[in-house]
């Protein structure tokens, strides 16, 4: 038979809420409980302290060869710190039923998929960034390079919890999916710390780097335009 | 208010249940029965659009719909009043008392408790009281008495009474002793797919 399930999305046509009141409803809801679980909020943050720490320890306090890898090290440690904390992105929801119940509220997954990341970065990402000229500094990199530095952080976080999102869409389902998420987002994120890093290090050197930053912004409107799509049909995928 | 046509769900190319079909107009309650494991929580979640049926036609022709599932979507880290302030603000019904459906469902003690320190009985309750933050014309309502005292059972009656009365209609699934029989009620015994 054809046309299954035909106005099982009615709920939608009756829905007096608006889309951006949802928005909102739930990036708040989703910072209060990032602020009550603090263990989660903080884990991620005080791995990436931890990491890069134990860098100069690792290969010596040598300030030219501290500066020379800086950025490759301060990224590497971005990227664990948010596939870490990816997991956490929809896991909740998914378990107690609460993306049930986004299903059937009407409101697009793509628009709840959406706010998730947001807060994801807000939580996970930001911190990041506001962190990174402390990290700069730790690694010995050169004062103009810090700006640089930040920008691709800046630039470059968002798509790691954009591309993260999709990761976690599919594998929310399964047992043990946060390990398999490793396994499909680091291949993605490899381009992302290419540029990102050589961005940082073509500041060292003096020379030009706003293409790098272009090919981030690129990249971070690409994911923004199309990673909530598929979030969302990852997601329709695992609840069935 | 709500067709089935035939619809059917298929996990691992094995149906979950035998074809199912029925009409429910306003005021109806259709009684979901069966043995463990027979499909009745997957035909809840077909009909609320959660899965899709692999095959049959599902005509819903509610205005709005609720549901109250195994899974209670409440969050341990909120207390009563977040979790349902919470899903007021999200599906946008935002003129209604959240307090007041608190004390309904009989939590107006523990409005401010985090959910995590609940009982299973006043999560459900909890969970339940959701059902009163909008005008959804259709409750889907999966097991909605396990866990609740006599009185709870007694609200959840009363709840599903003036939903009923005022025209709204309800798909409950259930295996426990306890049925509605003062509504228009109809009985819907599932049979497991396995069993055809």
């Amino acid at each position: 038979m054809s046309a299954p399930n035909q106005g099982a999305d009615r709920g939608a046509d009756y829905r007096g809420g608006s889309l951006s009141g949802a928005f909102l409803a739930l990036v708040r809801r989703d910072l209060l409980l990032a602020f009550r679980r603090r263990t989660e909020l903080l884990f991620p943050v005080i791995f990436l302290l931890v990491v890069i720490s134990l860098f100069p320890l690792g290969i010596g306090p040598g300030p030219q060869l501290l500066a020379r890898i800086a950025p490759g090290v301060i990224w590497i440690a971005a990227l664990l710190a948010t596939v870490i904390s990816l997991d956490a992105l929809f896991r909740s929801d998914f378990e107690d039923g609460t993306l049930e119940q986004f299903v059937i509220s009407g409101h697009p997954l793509t628009l709840i998929a959406l706010a998730k990341i947001a807060t994801h970065w807000l939580v996970a990402g930001l911190p990041i960034v506001l962190l990174s000229p402390l990290l700069a500094l730790w690694m010995n990199l050169p004062a103009e390079s810090l700006g640089v530095m930040v920008l691709t952080l800046l630039l470059g976080t968002p798509i790691l919890s954009l591309i993260g999102s999709i990761g976690v869409g599919l594998t929310i389902s399964l047992k043990r999916g946060g390990q398999l998420l490793s396994l499909l987002v680091f291949p993605l994120y490899v381009p992302i710390l290419i540029i990102a890093t050589a961005a940082v290090m073509a500041t060292s050197d003096n020379l030009p780097y706003t293409q790098f930053l272009g090919l981030l912004a690129a990249g971070l409107i690409t994911s923004v335009t199309l990673a909530p799509f598929a979030t969302a049909a990852a997601l329709k995928i695992s609840l069935s | 208010m709500l067709t089935a046509s035939d619809i059917s769900f298929e996990r691992y190319f094995e149906p979950v249940f035998e074809p199912v079909s029925f009409e429910l107009e306003p005021g109806q309650l259709l009684l979901v029965t069966g043995a463990n494991g027979c499909g009745k929580t997957t035909l809840i979640r077909v009909l609320a659009g959660v899965l899709h049926p692999s095959d049959g036609r599902l005509d819903n022709r509610a205005r709005g719909m609720a549901y109250v599932g195994h899974y209670l979507a409440i969050k341990d880290d909120l207390s009563v009043l977040e979790n349902l302030r919470f899903m007021r603000d999200f599906i946008g019904t935002s003129d209604r008392d959240v307090v007041g459906a608190v004390y309904r469902m009989g939590l107006g003690r523990v409005a401010e408790q985090l959910a995590r320190t609940l009982s299973a009985g006043q999560r459900k309750r909890c969970a339940l009281a959701r059902l009163l933050l909008s005008e959804n014309e259709l409750w889907l309502l999966d097991e909605p008495y396990s866990n609740l005292d006599a009185q709870g059972v007694e609200l959840v009656d009363d709840l599903l009474r003036g939903h009923l009365e005022a025209g709204g209609a309800c798909v409950l699934a259930t295996h426990g002793a306890h049925r509605p029989t003062w509504a228009d009620t109809r009985d819907y015994h599932l049979v497991s797919g396995a069993a055809a």
